[in-house]
């Protein structure tokens, strides 16, 4: 099982999943470059949070046209896992690697906090270590976490089950768009592609993965990642 | 390009640029000669009072500066401490009032900045940042864009730097209304085998000027930041720097990843007066001479000339000198990051800096006389004439309704959550948070070990507006407490002091009392003042500031393993409070928000106590015996209880049968309480008894109800009704 870590000029959080699947998860993890032409063989990828290229133009917009996209793109064509986190949604929205697009936060500030997610769906890699709807506290911190889509895409998103989590209260309910300073169309918080093999999310797991920092509720995300990737025998 | 007219250099240009007539003159007579114009403009930076501390130094050598953890003290670009394991922690405050108030996204945002480059500069990893903010009434003009502005300029360079925010404080008081404050503290960690001076060495070793393109912003912000407000003044727009937090960070990884090749000599980050003050001081350290090709200076448009080069402020550049031989091994490493580099000069040996620019000499100093005879000041002190009055005895009302009184207190920006702030600020990027904001102290994780790292920004400047010196030990002391009620010793603090300016001598006499205080604190508790920086003229049209010597903590916990929680955390717990409340009111917040009373001598501040509460506290919580511990502070012990009850909206019911209403709000010091469990309650007990800390068991953690029987009635609030009051009144105040 091989992890690869991107390394976009600007982005702070990879050092952050670095430690998660290295040191926490015990994995063989590589950085990448983001002017790398191939993934090293890497059977899954990280695209992590920050602010990569500064947030200019777009978050995302800028590394989305980085040289190591091309292998990415290729990669999640080939069935490989791609997990894009914060920022790294973003990059994956503005690849078009996923659908739709994120807009600035309904309340125009930056937000660091706790949240509540449902996991809406776990037969994916990333999630099978989660029980269906369950509920789970995560951090996010991010200034565009606003998604959006029109309608009608909306609706097809939901029917393909491409909803993975879902921005919740503490009991579970789902908050009225207009009183949650996020703002995100249908509450989502987390997406993935029609193979489920391409997933982004806003909140970061890899900030809740251990005992010490009083929530190892993202642990299983990668832990599921981790499994699924080494089951499969690698995307290569 | 058009050679520009430069101007004719007298005492009337060196009395534009600061200099008074004696300190011009010293000037001509170490050179023998009329000074060049960018000769005028170095030294002018040089000699500012934010270069030179000329009006502090005298002061400052007060500070004790030594202890069994410092590695590096005052006088690099950050102290240095040791925290075990190999690892050393580099930290710093530092103040950006003046651009803040100017342009406050800019100014706040590069305040950052600023502080940031001086961690990485020492080759450590920055992995925490704080701030303490100041601000006026939200009624005055301006005042909530102000706010508005300084969060936001905090939150996007902090954030996209990836560094996080995990604490600091947040003031409102009217004599900010014209100067507000804006400190940034940040801390970084690296092996202590791998830390970097800025001391020049090697002659023919090349300096290599790393980063951002040189503009005209900031030219001479450090003679800003040395003068005070005039009505008129926030029309200075332009000399107020542009921060680029992507700059920051590339120039960030670049840096650190190019030291760990062992061709860099040293290295300063251009602050305050840019290339000049880097480099000169870089040279003057290592006693080197220094030749300058501004030619080569990597510049963002025509027609800047050798004074603007020299002066600007523009933001995120370095200065390295690096091993001759190996320059474009570090160059390589820059290229990689995207980060721009130019050989902008050399080291020599005859002690002079040489600054060439378009075939001419511009400059030709000798560079150890400039900063070794640097003006020195003891100007004079006078205490106020109105101190009398200021300390008179406050009526103390009786108080009818303590309740009503509480939710006006936590109702006011000043006590108010500040959560609206803090959510703004990434406070748990690099996986280390183990205590975020809200608490006491913040605390993060040192990986890899077991111990955690803890910190806390604090001072009361109404107290240091009362009696500076009380004010000045105050602040030292509550930030021990604050450290000790998560265990932590402290290792070592940086100050940032912000007073008027030093030309008044009720304000220098202030700034000595309050240096004096924390110095004795300092000494009385062990914490050594490691590094540091000093704002004055903080003086807008005549009126000063309240004095605020900030002080920044740093302390070890040995083992992260019994955190407590500033909150209760479990019905059932018995509630302790340590320490002795007596009838103090003086600047006390019950007093100045719901009586409109300002007057008084501060609360004693007791150092022997205060040393027994922190070694108690310290002791409770290495033994694991308490879930809750939490100061008590402005507001007194009705404040600390109500704040106690927020985080998990869980109650408490108490008896205070020796204290009568007004006593709730008093601010007595050397108070703590805690919550242990049931079975803790004995030995807790005996503990404090043997520490010598009066102690009293008033009750226990449960309900949905805050209620406090004292000597007189009972104060019975509903938790989460008062919790929503003081979650939503800061936002509330500011209109969001």
């Amino acid at each position: 099982m091989r992890c690869g870590v991107v390394v976009f000029p600007g982005a702070s959080c990879d050092h952050d999943v670095y430690h998660v699947l290295k040191h926490v998860l015990d994995q063989e993890v590589t950085f990448l470059w983001h002017q790398a032409s191939d993934l090293k063989g890497c059977d899954l990828v990280v695209l992590p949070g920050g602010a990569s290229y500064g947030d200019y133009l777009r978050p995302g917009a800028l590394a989305a046209q980085a040289p190591v996209m091309a292998a990415v793109r290729r990669h999640a064509e080939r069935g490989g896992l791609v997990a894009g986190i914060g920022n790294g949604f973003q990059i994956l929205l503005e690849a078009g690697l996923l659908p739709g697009a994120m807009l600035a936060n309904r309340s125009g500030r930056f937000v660091c906090r706790d949240v509540h997610l449902r996991v809406e769906r776990t037969d994916l890699p990333f999630t099978g270590r989660y029980r269906e709807g369950e509920i789970v506290r995560m951090p996010v911190a991010h200034g565009a976490g606003r998604y959006a889509h029109r309608p009608a895409a909306l609706a097809e998103l939901e029917a393909a089950r491409q909803v993975v989590f879902r921005y919740v209260e503490a009991d579970g309910t789902v908050p009225e768009a207009a009183a949650d300073e996020t703002g995100a169309a249908n509450a989502i918080a987390g997406l993935c592609n029609a193979g489920g093999n391409v997933l982004g999310l806003m909140p970061h797991p890899e900030r809740c993965a251990e005992e010490i920092l009083g929530n190892t509720a993202g642990l299983a995300f990668f832990a599921g990642a981790v499994g699924a990737a080494r089951g499969a025998g690698g995307g290569r | 390009m058009k050679k520009r007219e430069e101007p004719r250099v007298d005492a009337a240009l060196a009395a534009a640029h600061g200099l008074v007539a004696e300190e011009y003159e010293r000037l001509v007579k170490l050179l023998g000669r009329t000074p060049t114009w960018t000769e005028l403009g170095i030294t002018s930076a040089l000699w500012s009072e934010h270069c030179s501390y000329k009006s502090s130094k005298v002061h400052l050598r007060e500070f004790p500066t030594s202890g069994p953890h410092v590695v590096q003290g005052p006088g690099e670009n950050a102290g240095v401490v040791d925290i075990g394991h190999g690892w050393v922690a580099v930290f710093k405050i530092e103040s950006h009032n003046h651009p803040s108030f100017l342009e406050p996204y800019q100014g706040a945002a590069t305040g950052v900045g600023g502080c940031l480059r001086d961690i990485f500069t020492m080759g450590a990893r920055p992995i925490a940042c704080m701030d303490s903010l100041r601000f006026g009434r939200l009624e005055a003009p301006r005042m909530r864009a102000l706010v508005d502005g300084v969060v936001r300029g905090i939150a996007d360079y902090g954030n996209r730097v990836g560094v996080p925010c995990v604490g600091g404080e947040t003031g409102f008081h009217p004599s900010y209304d014209g100067n507000i404050l804006v400190n940034a503290f940040a801390l970084g960690i690296a092996r202590r085998e791998r830390i970097f001076r800025a001391r020049a060495a090697g002659v023919g070793n090349p300096l290599l000027y790393a980063g951002s393109r040189t503009g005209a912003d900031g030219v001479h912000g450090a003679a800003m930041a040395s003068g005070s407000f005039d009505d008129g003044r926030e029309q200075e727009l332009p000399i107020v720097q542009a921060g680029d937090p992507f700059a920051e960070k590339v120039l960030l990884e670049a840096c650190l990843e190019a030291m760990r090749s062992q061709a860099i000599v040293a290295v300063q980050d251009m602050g305050a007066a840019g290339i000049t003050s880097s480099t000169l001081e870089m040279a003057a350290r290592g006693g080197m001479g220094l030749r300058l090709d501004l030619d080569r200076v990597p510049l963002r448009g025509a027609g800047l000339g050798a004074y603007e080069i020299m002066l600007s402020e523009s933001q995120e550049r370095m200065a390295l000198v690096v091993k001759r031989g190996r320059e474009e091994e570090v160059e390589r490493v820059f290229r990689k990051w995207g980060v721009e580099t130019a050989r902008i000069g050399e080291l020599t040996a005859d002690g002079r800096v040489r600054v060439h620019f378009q075939g001419r000499l511009a400059a030709d100093l000798p560079i150890r006389p400039l900063t070794d005879q640097a003006p020195v000041y003891r100007r004079p002190v006078a205490a106020p004439a109105d101190l009398a009055a200021r300390q008179a005895p406050p009526a103390v009302p009786v108080s009818a309704d303590p309740a009503g009184d509480l939710k006006r207190l936590l109702a006011t920006p000043e006590l108010a959550s500040k959560e609206w702030l803090y959510r703004q600020f990434d406070h748990t990027v690099r996986t280390n948070t183990v205590a975020g904001p809200g608490g006491d102290a913040a605390v993060l994780l040192l990986k890899g070990t077991p111990t955690g790292l803890a910190m806390t920004c604090d001072v009361n400047p109404v107290y240091c507006h009362l009696d500076p010196r009380r004010g000045g030990a105050q602040a030292v002391a509550e930030a021990v407490r604050n450290l000790a009620c998560v265990g932590a010793e402290p290792v070592g603090l940086s100050d940032c002091l912000n007073f008027g300016s030093p030309e008044i001598p009720e304000v220098m006499w202030s700034f000595r009392e309050c240096v004096l205080g924390m110095a004795e604190a300092c000494r009385a508790l062990a914490v050594p003042v490691i590094s540091g920086n000093v704002s004055l003229y903080n003086t807008t049209a005549d009126r000063s500031i309240h004095p605020a010597p900030t002080v920044a903590m740093v302390g070890l916990i040995p083992d992260l393993g019994n955190l407590p929680e500033p909150g209760f955390a479990h019905p059932g717990d018995r509630v302790l409070l340590f320490g002795t409340t007596g009838e103090e009111f003086g600047g006390a917040a019950w007093l100045r928000h719901c009586y409109e009373s300002e007057q008084g001598l501060p609360p004693a501040v007791d150092l022997a106590a205060e040393a027994r509460l922190a070694r108690l506290l310290r002791q409770l919580v290495g033994a694991g015996l308490v879930r809750t511990a939490h100061d008590l502070a402005e507001g007194g012990l009705a404040v600390a209880l109500a704040e106690a009850t927020f985080p998990r909206r869980l109650g408490a019911t108490l008896r205070f049968p020796a204290l009568g209403a007004a006593a709730l709000f008093s601010e007595s010091q050397a108070r703590a309480l805690v919550a242990v469990p049931p079975r803790s309650v004995e030995r807790a007990l005996r503990l404090a008894e043997e520490a010598g800390v009066p102690v009293h068991e008033a009750g226990e953690v449960g309900g949905e109800e805050l209620s406090v029987e004292f000597d007189g009635g009972r104060l019975r609030v509903e938790v989460a009704a008062l919790a929503r009051e003081w979650a939503t009144a800061l936002p509330r105040a500011l209109g969001r």
